[in-house]
């Protein structure tokens, strides 16, 4: 065959539909643009346009370029994609813990950090931007990299789809950058983890569907006779993110030329449907999706087997079954029905034994090679993760208690208890996950420096440390504060005392996130010396009878 | 049996050698929870109390809550007082479903790191609300709200309203072909200007079945068109102020759910 060594002349179908799809957004993107009902549409059709036009050309300066590589070679694996993923994981990260920490940073000093003349710096505004950032843009990016990474190396082919890999990819960013500047103008549909107005919503659709069918059309091209059980965490994570995403979004434009639109369901019953929504955002974005991670990277830093295959199927099943109940206990004591509290606690509960299920098949993964602990920073990133994913799993169910959630509901209680979910368990594996991808896809040896890594992971440690306890302990005094009781029967203490007695925790917890953004930039740094090549500093002063080798191939 | 792999292990190749079995499977067993839980909420009679007194928002009390959206204030205040001893003393009667049935969506919030709003209306006056949200600490100085002076004086977009509540007619809220007709000058009424007040008040006492539902004035107290202040204090103001709980009875059998 001539293909391997000739310039592929044929027009390549997925970028020629690709293609198509971006077209037809610089069309309607246009439309809007031209006749928008408010001046933030029209933002936000500008930013479609010039997404599109962009996109547009650089698929055609790629379709036209000279290369004399096959395109799409299905003897390689797609790790383009990957390497990008990985970069856009790491500037959203920074990017989100730097936002963090400026509202935190609000309400500590509220004095130095708000500005009356610069509105769209406010809190309601920057907090939606500060979650989504972490949650969809460092976590989602995260999620997508890793499974392109995992699903191909498990199914032993190359990502199907030829150019929709990228599509997900740069679709992903634009859904991102949409959303986010949107909150910054005042889009917002005011649905928790689901503020992104109906044409994002509609855009994030399509690009979710493309995930599906790329990560649907790899499993069935495998190699491999069975479905590697980090894929079954990826598929659930994927398709059940589909189903809560569209019914959850249900909404009316009250233009199609505007951002405003009103959810379909009203009160109590969006009240549920959003908490079902919101409490399987945590359930299978952030718990399948990155329990897959789990199951891939411990076994391979450790070269060692999943501890007990057993476990994982029954964990799996009873994972997904349990958590889709657990919504309800964001409602505890309000105007939703009792029957419909009480199912949510009862399987809230019932949802820590899958919950540590996953966390000792991880955790006992490392049998016989305990001693890595020590010598690798990274896996020790990897195992804490999983620590912190036991201790927020075991939390969750405390607090889903109606007693407990009594005192615990609407209190930096339940800040503090995301935060160890999300910057202890998230975060981490995030890291650990990185790391490894760093490494492997530019294909060094080693990392640049595992003393920063160290470093990365006690600075960030020590952040989680002072910024969940800060949030414990503000969190049960001001509920205690407020249900307070003077010796004549009367309320103890007026709202804002309970306000102006959290200060101190605020500092601290400041503090804790600055930690951990700083852990997260010495990572930047030792990730993008570890890429370019750089020799590694435990290496640079190592004699050597011969000139330095190249790194094997 | 050592060696032989458990029922479980064979049986489970089903899912792990067929990528649409297990698919579907997924979607199976990730349906059942969500559909024995909210389904019902849509049939059962009971889900919403049957309260005298609601209401569709105004025009100008819906622009005021489309700000509230856009602002963010549900980050940091709910709408849903609790029925525990210390919430109904600090906030009032607890919350009832009814009350937030025609939110599209609902605003119950998940934090307080401001006090719970569900039942502000009334509770201050015009002009605390508006000095407090154009500098929070010139009146509660350990407050940590941002500042909203950018609110005060700037003019209110009401051409988007009819189209809103249209919407929101095909949605379900009780709003008359009347009342989206009237939209703008309801809004330009209630702001204190000299419209057809008359008009205003009698559609929406209507619609609430009772009567001095409609609060009426220059809400940031400044003569001529509405500002974005206006609405947003006409829709604090009306907070919680619509359910008659004289007529309400809490140990009623169909309002035990």
């Amino acid at each position: 065959m001539t293909t391997d060594t000739a310039r592929d002349e044929r027009l390549d179908g997925s970028t020629a539909i690709v293609g198509l799809v971006m077209l037809t957004v610089l069309i309607l993107g246009f439309a809007g643009a031209a006749n928008a009902a408010d001046g933030q549409f029209a933002a936000q059709a500008w930013t479609f346009v010039v997404a599109a036009a962009v996109g547009l050309g650089g698929l055609l300066f790629w379709h036209e370029g000279k290369t004399t590589e096959r395109r799409f070679d299905p003897k390689f694996y797609e790790e383009g994609v990957v390497k990008a993923g990985v970069i856009a994981t790491m500037f959203w990260g920074v990017a989100g813990f730097l936002v963090g920490l400026i509202i935190a940073l609000q309400l500590t000093w509220p004095s130095l950090f708000y500005f009356p003349e610069l509105g769209w710096t406010n809190f309601g505004r920057m907090r939606p931007l500060h979650t989504s950032a972490v949650i969809f843009a460092f976590g989602g990016n995260a999620l997508i990299a890793t499974s392109f990474y995992v699903v191909q190396r498990t199914c032993r082919t190359r990502l199907a789809g030829g150019m929709w890999p990228w599509f997900v990819f740069w679709g992903y960013q634009l859904f991102i950058a949409v959303a986010g500047t949107g909150y910054l103008m005042g889009i917002t549909q005011s649905k928790e983890y689901a503020e992104p107005e109906w044409y994002a919503d509609l855009w994030l659709t399509i690009v979710w569907v493309a995930y599906l069918g790329v990560f649907m059309a790899t499993i069935l091209r495998r190699k491999e006779p069975h479905i590697y059980v980090a894929n079954w965490f990826y598929l659930a994570f994927i398709v059940t993110i589909a189903l809560l995403h569209i019914v959850n979004n249900l909404s009316l434009p009250a233009t199609l030329t505007g951002s405003k639109s009103f959810a379909v369901f009203s009160g109590v019953q969006s009240a549920l449907i959003q908490w079902w929504y919101g409490h399987n955002a945590v359930g299978f974005f952030l718990t399948a999706g990155f329990l897959a991670i789990v199951y891939y990277f411990i076994p391979k830093r450790v070269e060692r087997p999943v501890w007990s295959y057993r476990l994982s199927i029954v964990h799996f099943w009873s994972l997904i079954f349990i958590y889709i109940w657990a919504g309800p206990h964001h409602l505890h004591y309000t105007a939703l029905p009792q029957w419909a509290q009480t199912l949510g606690m009862t399987f809230s509960i019932m949802l820590w034994m899958p919950s540590w299920g996953g966390m000792i098949n991880g955790m006992m993964t490392l049998s016989g090679a305990w001693d890595k602990l020590r010598t690798d920073p990274v896996l020790r990133m990897l195992i804490v993760s999983v620590a912190f994913y036991g201790m927020a799993t075991f939390e969750g169910p405390v607090m889903s208690v109606r007693e407990v959630n009594a005192l615990s509901h609407y209190t930096d209680w339940g800040i503090g208890h995301v935060h160890s979910g999300a910057l202890g368990w998230v975060g981490f594996v995030t890291f650990g996950a990185m790391y490894c991808l760093t490494q492997w896809l530019w294909k060094r040896p080693k990392l640049y420096s595992n003393a920063l890594v160290e470093w990365h992971f006690w600075i960030a440690t020590l952040g989680i440390v002072l910024y969940i306890c800060a949030m414990w302990v503000s969190g049960i005094m001001e509920g205690l504060m407020w249900r307070a009781y003077n010796e004549y029967g009367f309320l103890e203490y007026s709202f804002i005392e309970t306000v102006s007695a959290k200060h101190i925790e605020y500092i601290i917890r400041s503090a804790g996130g600055g930690l951990y953004l700083l852990g997260a930039v010495i990572m930047v740094y030792n990730l993008v010396r570890t890429a370019r090549g750089d020799v590694p500093v435990e290496d640079r002063n190592r004699i050597t009878a011969t000139p330095d080798l190249q790194p094997a191939e | 049996m050592a060696n032989r792999p458990s029922w479980l292990m064979r049986n489970h190749k089903l899912f792990e050698k067929n990528s649409y079995i297990l698919l579907i499977g997924i979607l199976i067993v990730v349906a059942i929870g969500g559909i024995i839980e909210i389904v019902p909420l849509f049939y059962l009679k009971n889900t919403i109390e049957k309260v005298e007194g609601m209401r569709p928002y105004t025009p100008l009390e819906l622009a005021g809550q489309n700000i509230y959206v856009r602002e963010g204030c549900h980050v940091c205040h709910s709408q849903m007082i609790r029925p525990l001893r210390d919430e109904v003393e600090r906030y009032g009667h607890y919350s009832l479903a009814a009350e937030s049935m025609y939110d599209h969506p609902f605003l119950w919030g998940s934090k307080r790191t401001g006090p719970d709003l569900a039942r502000v209306g009334g509770k201050y006056s015009d002009d605390w609300q508006k000095q407090h949200l154009i500098d929070p600490r010139s009146l509660v100085p350990e407050s940590i709200m941002p500042p909203y002076a950018f609110l005060d004086g700037r003019s209110l977009d009401l051409s988007v309203i009819p189209g809103q509540m249209r919407t929101l007619k095909v949605e379900g809220v009780p709003y008359t072909d009347e009342m989206i007709a009237r939209a703008v000058d309801d809004a330009h009424a209630q702001a204190g200007e000299d419209y057809d007040v008359e008009a205003l008040r009698r559609d929406y006492n209507k619609a609430a079945g009772r009567e001095g539902t409609v609060n009426v004035r220059e809400f940031d107290a400044v003569r001529g068109e509405p500002s974005e202040m206006d609405a947003l204090i006409s829709y604090l103001q009306v907070l919680g102020t619509m359910v008659d709980f004289s007529t309400y009875e809490a140990e009623d059998l169909s309002n035990q759910r």
